[in-house]
């Protein structure tokens, strides 16, 4: 957990990540912003869909509704979160010549998004009978 | 860096970062349109505030990632700038500011 700490208090100190190891090789930096922005994009779908679950899906009880609105904006959060930190994890590795950290958190993310998939699926069906 | 820049390939590294910028914003627009369309639809303060506070949100996220093209597309060949944290941190903070305005407008 205090390793999550420093990470965050890196994001807002970028003269901190600098002073660490070597400088890496620009185009290394320049594919680790672009995954970094690949999950922003992912976080931004979420809590696109998130509103999307809000408003065109009306004919939904209203608790089903705000539920899997709020699972989607959750996940959306929390991938974005993601995102940065993995970013400056990334960056802090390479400039130190350690393995790139593994990560969990694309695995949960797929598990997560299939649920509702299918949850989506069933309320839905079952939205329109009742 | 242990080589020097000008005997290296430069490559379209910028360009694809400069593209990744833009496909983002792209997507951040769609988000932004469609918290837009639903607080317009609630119709009530509360959804004129969260129709202000995500067009500025979108607005600020226009204007880190200009800033950020801007700075790949000008800088000397070889020598792109590198993403500083706190510019991370910005467009992260801008994403999740549009979900809270998504929750907000929920109940």
């Amino acid at each position: 957990m205090s390793e999550f700490v420093r990470n965050v208090r890196l994001w807002f100190a970028p003269q901190e990540v600098r002073e660490e190891g070597r400088t890496p090789d620009y185009r290394f930096s320049l594919a680790n912003e672009r995954t970094f922005l690949a999950w922003l994009r992912t976080a931004l779908a979420l809590i696109g869909g998130g509103f999307a679950v809000d408003q065109f899906l009306p004919d939904l009880r209203w608790a089903w509704r705000v539920g899997l609105a709020l699972a989607l904006l959750g996940a959306g959060v929390l991938c974005s979160l993601r995102a940065i930190n993995h970013w400056v994890r990334c960056e802090r590795a390479m400039r130190r010549g350690e393995d790139l950290p593994t990560s969990r958190f694309p695995a949960l993310l797929s598990v997560v998004i299939a649920v509702v998939a299918v949850v989506m699926v069933v309320v839905v069906l079952v939205g329109w009978e009742g | 860096m242990s080589t020097p820049a000008g005997d290296r390939d430069p490559g379209l590294q910028p360009e694809r970062t400069r593209l990744a910028w833009r496909r983002t914003t792209l997507s951040g627009t769609v988000a932004a349109v469609l918290a837009a369309k639903a607080a317009l639809h609630t119709g009530k303060g509360v959804g004129l505030t969260a129709v202000a506070v995500s067009s500025l949100l979108w607005l600020g996220f226009l204007a880190l990632a200009h800033l950020r093209i801007h700075a790949l597309a000008t800088a000397a060949p070889g020598h792109p700038p590198r993403l500083t944290a706190r510019h991370a941190a910005g467009a992260t903070l801008c994403t999740i500011a549009l979900a809270v305005c998504a929750v907000a407008l929920l109940f």
